[in-house]
């Protein structure tokens, strides 16, 4: 299972605690963990990139294993301990406006 | 008995506020969506039991939560708006081209007579329809493209279609106002689109009488005369008879005519509404203090009305969604400031009191008159 940390916004809506699981088949990349957590939980759809063109919002970046991969093409592997669980891929609002 | 419940939305959560048809003791729920800036919600005439609500962040883009049960639960439904075609361009603020991007929604209006229809008026200006209570949005994309769209161009605060009044004797015809565009009428339920703005003067646009530009604040319609629309312009106070064909100014004593938010005593249809604010550069209301005006002629002649509102050092602004009427007899007028209040008239604007003091800065206020 792929752990994944949101936002207190993201939680707000998608009614969640601070860490979510999901379960990834396949390469454990960025595009594959957000399709499965948009996948159960439909509400994020929208708010972690954009619904057409998948992009990552601009205020959006992805953080692991003390690495900011927000600019990492979204089907680069992700490090290999969120791949196996035991560190979260961490999902941050940018440190900006009010 | 009747009651009343008013939706608030903020900059950082939503509130509800309920009183019974005295309207005299309040409670107060919330905050909903705490932390998320809410444009906007509505109540559904058709089902006092719906509402929809605008909720959004500059981090996480836009979300539609629903209810169903009078806002005491929300299920989170469609925030998919996709224009129509190939979006284009509208003018930038310095008359270069721009693609038309979405932000954001400022406005939502639920159909009069179906729970499941609702109407959303959206930055980059464009009105976007659903028919299945929100999960599925679709352009009316006939105003976007009827012809002057790449003219338009944003106000300070974005280029927001920001008003929808639904003709309730022809729910096909439908009147919007965006910032700084103007105002548009369909008579085809958003198909075909007509700029109605003859008789403005924008005397900060390079012709002031333009078919487009004006910088329109806020329409109201009372629901007896679907033909009489005010109009809270940048500057000054109007008034249409005729649908929006010609348009007067009626700001008269006013003084200033700058401001956001006009509207129409429920039971009085030529009672008008409006706070003046000092100026476009100002964004306070003048000398001061916090005056609602009055006029119970249809416009130019205007009352203060302060029993209950601060007289000095106020320097707070109401922003153009921020004031309603309620259906009871007399009229209910609320109305939120930029400084967290929400005051309530329970008599029609003669006297004022604080329903709540110490909110988030107040975007919108709506009220649901309750049976």
């Amino acid at each position: 299972m792929i752990r994944v940390v949101l936002p207190p916004p993201l939680r707000l809506i998608a009614h969640t605690g601070t860490e979510i699981t999901v379960e990834v088949h396949g390469p454990v990349t960025q595009r594959s963990v957000l399709d499965a957590v948009e996948q159960r939980y439909p509400m994020l759809r929208g708010t972690l990139r954009d619904h057409d063109t998948q992009r990552r919002r601009p205020l959006v970046r992805f953080f692991a294993c003390e690495e900011d991969l927000s600019s990492e093409p979204p089907d680069a592997l992700l490090p290999e301990p969120v791949a196996a669980g035991k560190e979260p891929l961490l999902v941050i609002g940018a440190i900006a406006g009010g | 008995m009747s009651g009343v419940r008013v939706l608030v939305g903020t900059k950082k959560g939503a509130f509800i506020l309920t009183a019974d048809g005295k309207r005299k003791d309040w409670s107060v729920s919330g905050p909903h969506f705490a932390g998320w800036e809410i444009y906007h919600m509505k109540g559904s005439p058709a089902d006092p039991n719906r509402i929809y609500v605008s909720q959004s962040s500059g981090w996480f883009g836009q979300v539609l939560p629903r209810s169903d049960d009078g806002g005491k639960t929300w299920t989170t439904v469609g925030n998919k708006f996709t224009y129509d075609g190939v979006a284009g361009t509208h003018a930038w603020y310095d008359g270069s081209p721009h693609p038309w991007e979405f932000k954001r929604v400022w406005h939502l209006e639920p159909s009069l007579g179906d729970a499941d229809t609702v109407y959303a008026g959206v930055e980059d200006a464009a009105m976007f329809r659903s028919t299945d209570g929100g999960q599925n949005w679709e352009e009316l994309s006939g105003l976007r493209k009827h012809g002057t769209g790449p003219k338009w161009q944003p106000g300070a605060g974005g280029l927001c279609l920001h008003t929808i009044l639904i003709d309730p004797t022809n729910p096909k015809r439908i009147f919007i106002a965006i910032s700084a565009a103007g105002a548009f009428r369909t008579t085809d339920g958003g198909e075909t689109w007509t700029p109605i703005n003859r008789g403005l003067h924008s005397q900060y646009i390079p012709d002031p009488t333009a078919e487009v530009g004006h910088c329109v604040h806020r329409l109201a319609m009372h629901r007896s005369r679907p033909n009489t629309l005010f109009m809270q312009k940048h500057w000054d106070v109007m008034r249409t008879d005729n649908a929006g064909d010609q348009w007067t100014e009626i700001s008269g004593n006013l003084p200033t005519d700058f401001g956001f938010v006009i509207d129409v005593n429920t039971n009085e249809p030529e009672t008008v509404y409006v706070v003046p604010i000092k100026s476009d550069s100002e964004h306070y209301v003048h000398d001061g203090k916090l005056r609602v005006f009055r006029s119970k002629t249809g416009g130019n002649e205007w009352e203060p009305l302060t029993k209950g509102l601060p007289q000095k050092d106020c320097y707070v602004n109401v922003l153009r969604d921020a004031m309603c009427v309620d259906a009871l007899d007399p009229c209910g007028v609320y109305f939120g400031t930029s400084g967290g209040q929400v005051y309530g008239s329970p008599d029609g604007g003669d006297s004022w009191s604080p329903i709540v003091r110490d909110l988030p800065a107040v975007l919108s206020v709506e009220v649901q008159t309750l049976s």
